[in-house]
């Protein structure tokens, strides 16, 4: 964790005149070069380990208002444990929750090496003040959370305060102490390509652990393209500074293919080095069961029933 | 031992689907009990047709073009069927070239009616042809096919939608027109016909203020004065022709202007 | 974790396009008046990935050249012109379905014989191609809309001939709008890649296009010649090297017929300051790369701002280093086989030339195969305007790489050239697209992209890159004659 954020080359003071003016990303060559990376194939020996390095980098998502004690618990053993029937399939990176279930999460999950995020700062809208937000963080940090995945202030960003979103971000890092933070853009608000770059270095600058592309309460926001755009603004960072930020795309993600397809362009964007779950995660629900299939369609070479599967 | 063949029964083409009219009438044309189409039938058309424009003007030029070919596929295969319910094999025929010459203007009317306009300044200026939107066309009565062919085929070659009050006495091609249609890859709600009474349809179209374009079968003074409330472009059937100039009709023109400079 | 660190990084899967969709003979013969004709001299085609022996096929002589044009001319004056220009459409309509019906296979067989990559043949070429014929279709009876006026009519026989590079393609950007306009043609594929113009006559027999509309005649640069000189062919399409297009004008010289020429090119993929870095990345390497850089309208120069240079080439040498070089039926194959072993020798020449001349040479590791003709991508660097390989069309995998200050000296170097068939512009600024492409001498100016085609949109080059367009209605013009051509002063 790198305790002074270095500016990527570029930034210089007032940032409010100057951020428009950085990053341009052409919205018809990402796309095209995201489609075309998409059509990889890849061998089957490098299928079922990506297959099983998606199970360890899942961060498994339940952020509903319904969300119980009871559902966390449920959660976090399919998290320890996904298939009951195949014990060789590891353990999911982290459970992703609400602040008031990080107890009933950490107590679950205490000593199996599955971390416990929480989300916080107003999630998902991020529309409430700097002193709520940054007790929202420290409350979850004192209730156990590994991890924090923050959401930027959008409003701010949208009309033009980007020194505000910096200054937030910079105090919730603070505030999260020893967990380490994961910022999410919520890109899907942002609008085009280029603020999704100006966000990702906005957040790297401002000290984020990882950068994240959605709260997931928006329809398909981590497309490829996207995916794409946020590991090019980290690659850069890398290669000007040597700081290493990871990626997170969340939402809309849901059948083994696309988890495939996202491993590929960050092996083929960042290199292997990046296939890591310290350095990506992939932030799902649904997508676990269907990688579950997958795997066991590998081992077996019969289709597999979704009904085979645990729902928790 | 005798048959007793199945009977077809005649419903609106709304949507992609077959609905019966809300009002649950029929009236009697062709010796067949015909769905009447009421008022709201054709709000929720509009309505349907205005929600089909963005995916079918969205849609490349030859992709569409693709897509009305396949629709003179689908005619020639039915041809028979469809020769039983207008004029016979030949109008059927000229109906199907009709549309294989429209399906070929999708990608070439831009060609002909844009183009870059040198103007006195350093900017570069240029013109594109766009669809106007929805489209209301009140069928000829005759013929059957032919005329309904002749007004719909430039519309959608154009990349609009289209509301059809069918020709009130002969229907059925319409609606036969219609299951091909539904077989073509158009996409739902590009095309919905509505059978029914010509003077009881008609002047809801006219006066709909979510339709940007009507087509008339004759001179109308009524549908005419109703079409003003919002500018529509109104246009009258040619008879029996087939021109670029009857899809540009149904385009606007968009000129851009930006400047060259270092 | 050992597993992790042991894990280098993905291994792609080898193709799954079986070649037992393509259905090879041993034997072609010449398509003559929709026959087979037994030629008397034959040559071995080969796969140049893997230089295995695919078929014989015809080596046209003076007179199977002659039958053809026979052919051609009888069908010209007889049937085909007979026929109503909406009924000529059809026909042009079921080639474009047939091909659509039948893509995969020609993929294949494309990729085999030329030694592009599947993945190119297949979502490029044949979609390409198809589209090509489906949109000429839609001329054949909208000739009066094109040419208001001027009263089209064809022009009689048209003789063709093509490039390796595009075989399938080349071959709808010829065939479609010679026939949509009423003519017949005579068209002799490239040496190296005869197969899919052969196997494209199944596609004819299947849309049943009347005898002699089209006729394909296989062979070297003989049977070129001797379609080129024969008196009874009104107009010859060349698509090929300079060289041989300047041989060919010198021949017709003096004999009143019609001759369009697409030749070579060395264009320039102009990058400034401001451009996308990582998307102007994807426009060079697709560039230069795309097809193994046997393009005419390749980007065969980089022209890079200068305050730009090190950023962008580090990025363009790491793009490099991900480029999959191998089997061209391999589905993750980005860059195939060179064409041919005379091709690939030109190549090492000019680039040892590079070398000798001071330029520097960097190449991605690259494990090539032991059989068939493989070349490295390659991005020369400090390259000068006076170089060889800044001036030479090279045809091969191989950039050059230059600089510049301004955007005059941008245009400038990109038009000290005696080229003039492509270009390409990175910016985001608007203005500078316009005004810079409003200036470079190119039929073709890429602006934010590069090696984009449609049928609609017009292709050609200035200067000695050539002569007359392909696609869009402009594509139409060299086969048509119109009222008031070659009237006499005073009438």
């Amino acid at each position: 964790m790198s305790s002074t954020p270095v500016l990527p080359g570029g930034f210089e003071l007032p940032l409010e005149p100057r951020l428009p003016r950085i990053g341009a990303v052409d919205q018809v060559a990402l796309e095209e070069r995201a489609a075309s990376l998409a059509k990889r194939s890849i061998k089957q020996e490098s299928k079922r380990f990506a297959l099983e390095l998606a199970v360890r980098m899942m961060d498994l998502t339940t952020l509903e208002g319904s969300d119980t004690p009871g559902k966390v618990a449920a959660l976090a053993a399919k998290a320890i444990q996904p298939d009951p029937a195949d014990p060789s399939v590891p353990s999911c990176a982290a459970i992703c929750v609400y602040p008031n279930l990080v107890p009933a999460a950490v107590a679950r999950v205490r000593g199996t090496g599955v971390k416990v995020a929480s989300v916080a700062t107003a999630f998902p809208s991020g529309q409430s003040s700097l002193a709520v937000k940054l007790l929202d963080v420290e409350e979850a940090v004192a209730f156990g959370a590994d991890e924090i995945d923050m959401v930027i202030d959008r409003g701010a960003f949208l009309s033009g305060r980007y020194a505000k979103v910096y200054d937030e971000i910079v105090r919730v890092k603070e505030a999260c102490a020893a967990a380490h933070l994961k910022v999410i853009l919520e890109t899907g608000e942002l609008g085009t390509y280029d603020n999704v770059r100006r966000a990702s270095l906005l957040a790297m600058a401002a000290g984020a652990d990882f950068i994240k592309t959605s709260t997931g309460k928006l329809p398909k926001a981590a497309t490829l393209p996207m995916l794409l755009c946020m590991l090019e603004a980290i690659r850069d960072v890398h290669d000007e500074t040597g700081r290493v930020v990871g990626m997170k795309p969340a939402g809309g993600i849901r059948t083994a293919k696309q988890a495939i397809q996202n491993l590929v362009i960050v092996s083929e964007t960042l290199g292997p080095d990046w296939l890591t779950p310290d350095r990506f995660r992939l932030g799902a629900s649904s997508l676990l069961n269907d990688v579950l299939m997958q795997i066991r369609t590998q081992k077996t070479g019969r289709y597999q029933n979704p009904e085979y599967f645990t729902r928790d | 031992m005798t048959r007793v063949p199945v009977n077809k029964t005649y419903k609106l083409y709304v949507g992609g689907a077959f609905p019966r009219s809300e009002s649950g009438r029929t009236y009697e044309a062709e010796a067949h009990n015909i769905a009447q189409a009421s008022r709201k039938d054709l709000r929720d058309a509009v309505r349907i047709a205005r929600g089909a424009t963005a995916k079918w003007a969205g849609m490349t030029a030859y992709n569409r073009g693709q897509v009305l070919y396949r629709v003179a596929e689908m005619m020639e295969a039915r041809a028979s069927e469809l020769a039983e319910l207008c004029g016979g094999r030949e109008e059927v025929e000229r109906s199907v070239d009709r549309v294989v010459w429209y399906a070929g203007w999708t990608d070439k009317i831009a060609q002909v009616l844009g183009g870059a306009n040198p103007v006195a300044g350093p900017y570069f200026n240029f013109t594109m042809p766009e669809p106007t939107g929805v489209v209301g066309i009140v069928a000829p009565g005759e013929p059957a096919l032919l005329g309904l062919v002749s007004r719909l085929a430039p519309v959608l070659a154009g990349g609009n939608t289209a509301v059809v009050v069918a020709s009130e006495a002969h229907p059925r091609a319409a609606i036969e027109l219609a299951e091909v249609l539904a077989t073509s890859d158009v996409p739902g709600g590009v095309v919905n016909v509505l059978t029914g009474l010509r003077d009881e349809l008609a002047p809801h179209l006219a006066s709909h203020l979510d339709v940007d374009a009507l087509d008339l079968d004759r001179g109308d003074a009524e549908l005419e004065r109703a079409a003003a409330d919002n500018v529509k472009r109104v246009v009258f059937a040619r008879g029996d022709t087939q021109s670029p100039y009857e899809i540009s009709s149904f385009l606007e023109l968009k000129t851009v202007w930006h400047p060259m400079g270092q | 974790m050992t597993e992790e660190l042991a894990f280098r990084g993905f291994e792609y899967a080898p193709a799954p396009e079986s070649r037992s969709i393509v259905r090879l003979e041993d034997a072609y013969g010449l398509f003559v008046g929709g026959r087979w004709r037994e030629p008397a001299e034959t040559y071995t085609t080969i796969s140049p990935a893997s230089e295995e022996p695919l078929a014989q096929v015809g080596q046209a002589g003076p007179e199977d050249v002659g039958a053809a044009v026979a052919a051609a001319r009888e069908a010209f004056a007889g049937q085909w012109s007979a026929l109503r220009p909406a009924e000529r459409a059809k026909y042009l309509y079921r080639i474009a379905r047939l091909l659509q019906e039948r893509a995969r296979e020609f993929a294949v067989l494309e990729s085999l014989n030329g030694g592009k990559p599947i993945k190119e043949s297949r979502d490029v070429d044949l979609p390409l191609a198809a589209a090509h014929f489906f949109y000429y279709a839609g001329w054949a009876d909208k000739l009066e809309y094109a040419f208001p006026n001027r009263r089209p009519r064809p022009i009689g026989v048209a003789g063709q001939i093509i490039p390796w590079n595009f075989p399938l393609l080349m071959l709808a950007w010829k065939i479609a709008p010679a026939l949509a306009a009423g003519n017949t043609v005579v068209l002799k594929p490239a040496e190296t890649t005869p197969l899919t113009a052969l196997l494209f006559c199944d596609v004819l027999r299947q849309a049943e296009l009347p005898r002699g509309v089209v006729n394909i005649v296989t062979g070297d640069g003989r049977t070129g010649a001797a379609l080129v000189s024969h008196p009874d062919v009104d107009k010859i399409a060349f698509t090929g090297s300079t060289e041989v297009g300047k041989a060919i004008q010198r021949e017709l010289a003096g004999t009143g017929k019609g001759l369009t020429l697409e030749l070579g090119g060395k264009a320039a993929n102009i990058v400034f300051d401001d451009a996308p870095l990582d998307q102007a990345v994807e426009g060079i390497v697709n560039g230069i790369f795309f097809n193994q850089g046997h393009v005419c309208c390749a980007g065969s120069r980089l022209l890079v701002q200068e305050s730009i240079q090190q950023p962008l080439i580090d990025k363009l040498k790491r793009r490099l280093g991900t480029l999959r070089v191998g089997d061209p039926l391999d589905k993750n194959t980005d860059v195939g086989a060179i064409n041919s072993a005379a091709q690939l020798q030109r190549i090492e020449e000019l680039v040892a030339a590079g070398e000798q001349e001071g330029a520097e040479i960097y190449q991605p590791p690259c494990r090539l195969p032991e059989q068939g003709y493989w070349f490295a991508p390659t991005v020369f660097t400090n390259v000068a305007q006076s170089h060889r390989i800044a001036q030479e069309e090279i045809f091969g995998p191989v950039l050059s790489a230059l600089t510049f200050r301004t955007p005059e000296e941008a245009v400038e170097k990109a038009n000290n050239t005696a080229y003039g068939l492509s270009a390409g512009v990175w910016t985001e600024k608007g203005s500078r697209i316009l005004w810079t492409a409003q200036r470079l001498r190119a039929g073709v100016v890429w602006a934010n992209t590069f090696n984009r085609f449609d049928p609609t949109s017009p292709f050609g080059g200035y200067k000695e890159s050539g002569f007359g367009r392909e696609g869009g209605l402009h594509g139409l013009e060299p086969y048509l004659r119109f009222d008031g051509d070659a009237t006499e002063w005073g009438g």
